[in-house]
């Protein structure tokens, strides 16, 4: 979680990512931020996420994000 | 059939009629009867287009389907099987799913290259080919047919949600529907199946709300057809003649009159379509908000065409950027460049392909993949600006005023009326010397002695499109467009806005004996 949120501070200095609850409803992360998330989760985490996982309900929080990495690192296939 | 002319009216008085009173059991089966009718007008063979897509995505959803049931058999048959083995079968499966996906995919995306793209790649070959001195190829005509654009990427939607886990439709006729769907046919929106299929297939009794909602929208969008749209082109097509010598200050005209014409016939085309699916009871999904009150290019993107941006977002952007080779070259750039502008080129690539797909979607000429690609470029310059933005909205505390967001969405405008104008020109080379002529050539003694006289509208039009504009622009800043459904009003006000527009339409509207109302320009992608 704490490699998350390192990523997620780099990209927004500002926004207290262990509270909001709403990154994506309210605009704070666009297409731009998902597609660089996604990279940086694949570099740091080795995690690829597959299209059909991004869903703003996915992105919307750390936790959401982290529960989403926690999950494919699991999965069968 | 164009939604402004009798024939629409007649047809669509016919479907109403039909559908509420003797086929008010089998309302699905009698609007695909009514959708094949409909395209047929646009000409036989093109049902023969349409059927195609309609079957083979229809085909390959339902042996997707097979699939999935058939590994869910299998794996409860053996529930001893190893977590290794389930996994390897799986695997097997999901091989299989994309398969099909694949074949479906290229198999229909190559009509749409035939149909549509054939002649323009001939056209771009040719040049090279007598460089060399070979062989001319031939080129081919075919008659495109009318919104492939629109059904084969609702189609494709389709299909690619199925590989990812939506149910297959099972019947056929159902899946014909939700292609052939009349009132979206031509010109969008871009409908997803899961948002579309409760309300295309339940049975509907008529609704009084409801109808005179959906007549207020088709209403409103006659309006801006009618009296905005079609009255406006006459100047556009005026400005845009090669060889009319509008070049100058007629090129901010030109930029200015077709931001407002492409807005009215679109929305307008929108609305209408909007309007007739919700008196049928089928609530299509909005395609626009508020793209002139955008106070960025990006902004702008996810308030026009919205349907279109999502498709595009959803099946191309983020697969794309999600994939292994885009995700080598976010490591290899990271190491190249470093942690800053190395991180965005993966990203920046992706946008690029967007953009380039986008431009390519909309026609198959130069003209359209320069526009693409200018949209891609500027957004890419607006992300690499941002922190600088930010500092300065910091630094004299603007960010967050009126006036600054006035000027921002004022901005926005005019950079994207100045983009669109590839399209009015239809020429590379002509966009670029119309540009060149606002900065060398401004040219203000032909306008200040003519003014916008000579481009075939009168005094009387301009003062009409000025009144029509206004009220746009009040419906617009109070909310979007689907505050003209007029629903939270008396509805004694209701009707008396709803005759209102009637009669603005039936007095001021470019229509009667003799005019051929002008197709809608998004029925030609």
């Amino acid at each position: 979680m704490d490699e998350l949120l390192k990523i997620l501070t780099n990209m927004y200095p500002d926004v207290d990512f262990k509270t909001h609850k709403a990154l994506i409803y309210q605009g704070v992360l666009d297409s731009f931020d998902i597609v660089s998330l996604i990279a940086e989760i694949d570099d740091v985490f080795g995690i690829r996420i597959p299209p059909l996982e991004i869903m703003p309900e996915n992105f919307n929080s750390a936790d959401a994000l982290y529960t989403l990495i926690t999950r494919l690192s699991e999965s069968e296939v | 059939m164009y939604f402004t002319s009798a024939n629409f009216l007649l047809f669509f008085l016919c479907t109403f009629v039909g559908y509420y009173t003797v086929f008010r059991r089998v309302q699905w089966q009698f609007l695909l009867m009514a959708s094949l009718v409909f395209y047929a007008f646009s000409g036989w063979s093109n049902l023969i287009y349409i059927c195609v897509t309609i079957c083979s995505t229809w085909f390959a959803g339902r042996q997707m389907t097979r699939l999935r049931i058939g590994q869910e058999q299998y794996l409860a048959g053996i529930p001893e099987l190893s977590k290794k083995g389930r996994n390897t079968y799986k695997a097997v499966i999901k091989a299989k799913l994309k398969k099909w996906l694949v074949l479906c995919l290229l198999f229909n995306l190559a009509i749409l290259a035939v149909v549509k793209y054939i002649s323009f790649v001939i056209s771009s070959i040719n040049p090279l080919l007598s460089v060399i001195n070979a062989q001319q190829i031939t080129s081919i005509n075919i008659l495109l047919p009318l919104g492939i654009s629109f059904y084969t990427f609702q189609a494709l939607s389709y299909i690619i949600d199925v590989y990812r886990g939506l149910e297959s439709e099972s019947s056929l006729f159902k899946f014909g529907l939700f292609v052939s769907f009349f009132p979206q046919l031509i010109q969008g929106p871009i409908s997803r199946f899961d948002d579309l299929k409760e309300t295309l297939y339940s049975q509907h009794k008529f609704d009084s709300e409801e109808f005179q909602a959906g007549l207020a929208r088709v209403m409103w969008g006659f309006f801006k057809k009618l009296i905005v749209a079609d009255r406006l082109i006459t100047a556009v097509m005026a400005l845009s003649d090669p060889n009319g010598g509008y070049g100058g200050v007629y090129v901010i005209l030109n930029a200015f009159f077709y931001a407002i014409t492409l807005y009215a016939d679109f929305t307008g085309g929108i609305d209408i379509t909007l309007g007739t699916a919700r008196m049928l009871g089928v609530a299509v999904k909005e395609n626009f908000s508020r793209p002139f009150y955008s106070v960025s290019i990006a902004d702008y993107w996810r308030q026009w065409h919205i349907t279109m941006g999502t498709w595009f977002k959803d099946y191309l952007f983020y697969p794309i950027s999600a994939s292994r080779p885009m995700l080598r070259l976010f490591k290899w750039s990271q190491k190249s460049f470093g942690g800053g502008f190395g991180k965005r080129i993966s990203v920046y690539t992706s946008t690029m392909i967007l953009w380039f797909v986008t431009g390519l979607w909309h026609g198959a000429e130069w003209h359209f993949i320069v526009w693409g690609l200018v949209n891609g470029i500027v957004i890419i310059i607006s992300k690499e600006l941002s922190p600088l933005y930010a500092r300065f909205h910091k630094r004299f505390r603007i960010g967050d005023t009126n006036g600054y967001k006035a000027f921002q969405i004022f901005r926005t405008f005019w950079l994207m009326s100045f983009i669109r104008i590839f399209d009015v020109y239809g020429s590379v080379r002509l966009t670029i010397k119309m540009y060149l002529s606002v900065i060398f050539n401004f040219d203000w003694t032909r306008f200040i002695t003519n003014g916008p006289s000579d481009l075939g509208l009168d005094i009387a039009d301009y003062a009409l499109i000025a009144i029509a504009v206004i009220v746009m622009v009040i419906a617009g800043f109070t909310h979007n467009n689907r505050h003209m459904e007029f629903t939270n009003v008396k509805p004694i006000l209701r009707t008396v806005l709803i005759a209102s527009m009637v009669f603005a339409v039936i007095i001021f509207g470019i229509y009667g004996f003799g005019y051929d109302s002008r197709q809608f320009i998004y029925n030609q992608f």
